[in-house]
């Protein structure tokens, strides 16, 4: 991140000693974590555990799990979650780089039409609309069904006009070449376009995959069937484990269902800093 | 009443034609005049005219005003690209659309639409259609799952705001003009004056100003009416909390952590990672630090200080503070990332050239730093909002479900539990267009202030 400018040089903006900003990070770092910490602490120990307020692991971890994982088969909800999220996340892409190139590499009748009906689309967010689409995906007899969870998200407006943004950034030379190789649009996409836009379909992924892993309004309405449901809205679900509140289950599936987004994101930080570079380019 | 408005909109079309074209010619002026009462009389004979019927109120009135209004408005605008268009001063839309110079693909007319029919069908089913479906519902009494529904014209929409339509008229106009007024005083005083200062207040003043007159304009609840001023006052103290808490204390850590030079990576990851924590996940945490009987908050404020802290359920200033806490701290690693992302950009050499002249810290950061951070804090300032009006339903799910009596229920959460819970579509359907008005609201100021922008916040 300090590759533009060399560090010496970067220093002179605070210059002084360093320790006790090291000290102040650290400080602010384990502050952040507290919350998951503690959690991670309780998701350990027993209800009895909990209330003579002991600050050492407990015993239950085993136990806890198994209510999770098994006794409310959270291992059901993470799966959808997965399924759900995949489809979003491959189709939402798949979907953005075809408008994408539509929109750079085609010249139509009515293009501005489309460009604004999309570009409006912006400032529309589902949750306004959200008893509207309730009912409408509802008459679809779409209730319980994966397809209400992931058709609806298909396609994305800000993923359209990332691409769109990269493309017309790419040297049109591009075009010129392949199209004396007579290639087509689709072999244009995935022989040139996609292998020089990984970084933008990094930072999208990355975008898509924490935004539809986290969505938990839409499937709480739509999904009424506890084994279709998704992660986020079963730890509702956990809250209650035998006619009491647990809180050692709850926090281990507040942990377990933050895992994947998790993942993605810390290994894929690099290419989607790198993404949202070229994107606010403009 | 109608007609009225009608006379009004023949006569303010041909002043639209004459602000946005240069000499315009008598067909023009015609055409305006038309167009502007075609755009204003399409929404009230859509609704068969019910706003002027028998037994309606001047407030009622008013809102069909309003509509007429808003639908002239888009009329002469779409005239108005029409116009430009036939004299060839178009924006580039070439350009805008970012299609290329030389070339493209010369292949059948249908392969373009082809590409992005599927991005087309699913906005078109699954936004516009709701959308539309959005503002046809909240002029209806309906139950949810029931196939019979009555036509209530805007009674959903009136039940929520004052029943004197002068002061409904008078609020907002007394808004607008102090912010006129406050950028009047600005540009007429010179810089470093207290003049100056006063304007700069003023403007503050007027922009708060606004949010005082929406308070005063939403309904206080009894004689029939739906109490929505306090629903209006939670979501915008819930909201300001989070988008301050969030981006003051992501610009804080991130200029703290924008200092270190080793270990800056690992730092940086240590930061940002609640970006990937779910709204509910936040929820379910500080939902275990602010239980008041096996939460640790509680506990240590018991034990270490003696505190004995009330159920944060059951105190309504805890209740908001908590869910503000939550959500700002689930938004503050993604505002660290891009303050730490902007900081980058600020000029080095306009730093040192204030470390000559002896600038303090502090100075420094008021002087340089936060002015060049300003696109960044904009940016940010937008999505914070999103974030802050409709994923902190999650979070209030889990910690609050809106209590205590009402005290965390924000506009998003009112919306669920007035058209699911209680199974009001109609009426859930009205505040749904409220909350899609401030969401507009916010996007023409965000496109005002700062021109085009792609965001990067979700769907």
């Amino acid at each position: 991140m300090s590759g533009l400018t060399p560090g010496v040089k970067r220093h002179t903006l605070f210059r002084g000693r360093t320790w006790p900003y090291h000290l102040a990070l650290t400080a602010t770092a384990i502050v952040i974590a507290f919350p998951l910490l503690y959690a991670a602490l309780i998701a350990t120990q027993t209800n009895t555990e909990i209330f003579s307020f002991q600050f050492t692991p407990g015993s239950a971890l085993a136990s806890n799990f198994d209510a999770v994982w098994n006794g409310r088969d959270f291992a059901g909800a993470m799966w959808n979650s997965t399924v759900q999220t995949f489809l979003v996340t491959i189709g939402k892409t798949v979907l953005s780089l075809l408008a994408g190139l539509a929109f750079v590499y085609f010249k139509f009748r009515g293009k501005w039409i489309v460009f604004f009906l999309v570009l409006v689309t912006l400032m529309m967010p589902t949750e306004v609309m959200i008893l509207a689409m309730f009912r409408l995906v509802s008459g679809f007899g779409w209730q319980d069904t994966m397809a209400a969870i992931v058709v609806p998200f298909l396609a994305s407006a800000t993923g359209a006009f990332l691409f769109r943004q990269h493309f017309a950034n790419l040297p049109s030379e591009l075009l010129e070449a392949s199209q004396i190789d007579g290639a087509s649009p689709v072999q244009f996409l995935t022989k040139v376009l996609i292998p020089l836009s990984w970084n933008v379909i990094a930072a999208l992924f990355v975008i898509q995959f924490v935004y539809t892993w986290n969505m938990f309004l839409w499937p709480s309405l739509i999904i009424r069937d506890e084994t279709k449901q998704v992660s986020q809205v079963a730890l509702q679900t956990l809250t209650n484990i035998d006619g009491a509140l647990t809180y050692g289950p709850l926090m281990l599936a507040a942990i377990i269902a933050s895992i994947p987004p998790a993942i993605v994101f810390l290994l894929m930080q690099k290419p989607f800093m790198s993404g949202f570079a070229i994107g606010q380019q403009k | 009443m109608l007609i009225l408005g009608l006379v009004v909109a023949a006569i303010l079309g041909p002043l639209y034609v004459w602000r946005n074209n240069d000499d315009p010619s008598a067909m023009r002026y015609g055409i305006g005049s038309a167009v502007a009462v075609a755009g204003a009389a399409v929404t009230p004979l859509a609704m068969g005219r019910c706003a002027f019927l028998e037994g309606t109120s001047g407030v009622d009135h008013l809102l069909a005003y309003g509509l007429m209004a808003g639908g002239a408005w888009l009329a002469l605008i779409a005239l108005q690209l029409l116009f430009d268009r036939a004299d060839g001063t178009e924006s580039d839309s070439a350009g805008m659309t970012g299609e290329i110079r030389t070339g493209g693909f010369r292949l059948g007319w249908w392969v373009p639409w082809l590409l992005l029919s599927p991005t087309l069908i699913i906005l078109i089913v699954f936004l516009y259609l709701p959308a539309i479906q959005t503002f046809t519902l909240s002029t209806k009494l309906t139950k949810l799952g029931a196939p019979k529904s009555v036509d209530v014209c805007f009674s959903n929409f009136t039940e929520l705001l004052i029943t004197d339509p002068w002061k409904l008229v008078a609020y907002p106009l007394l808004a607008i003009a102090a912010i006129y007024g406050a950028r009047f005083w600005l540009s007429r005083s010179a810089p470093g004056t207290w003049s100056r200062k006063g304007a700069d207040i003023a403007t503050v003043f007027a922009m708060l100003s606004v949010f005082v007159a929406l308070y005063a304009m939403f309904s206080p609840g009894g004689g029939g009416q739906v109490a929505y001023r306090p629903v209006y006052l939670n979501t915008v103290i819930i909201t300001i909390g989070i988008v301050a808490f969030g981006m003051i204390g992501g610009l804080a850590v991130a200029y703290l952590a924008f200092r270190t030079i080793r270990g800056g990576s690992v730092y940086r990851t240590l930061l940002i990672w609640p970006y990937a924590i779910s709204p509910a996940v936040a929820g379910v945490l500080f939902f275990m630090i602010f239980d008041p009987t096996a939460g640790i908050f509680t506990y240590v404020m018991d034990t270490w200080f003696g505190i004995d802290v009330p159920n944060y359920r059951e105190n309504a200033f805890l209740a908001q503070a908590s869910i503000i806490l939550a959500s700002g701290w689930k938004i503050l690693g993604y505002n660290i990332l891009f303050y730490l992302a902007g900081l980058q950009t600020v000029s080095l050499d306009q730093v040192e050239a204030a470390l000559i002249d002896g600038a303090s810290t502090w100075q420094r950061f008021m002087k340089i730093v936060l002015p060049a951070l300003s696109p960044i804090t904009f940016f940010l300032l937008v999505t914070n909002l999103t974030y802050a009006f409709f994923e902190v339903y999650a979070t209030i799910d889990f910690m609050t479900k809106g209590a205590p009596a009402g005290k965390t229920s924000v506009a998003i959460y009112e919306i669920i539990r007035v058209g699911v819970n209680n199974g009001d579509l109609g009426r859930g359907a009205a505040q749904s267009v409220l909350l899609f008005a401030a969401v507009i609201a916010v996007t023409i100021w965000q496109f005002q202030t700062s021109g085009r922008r792609v965001s990067y916040g979700g769907s």
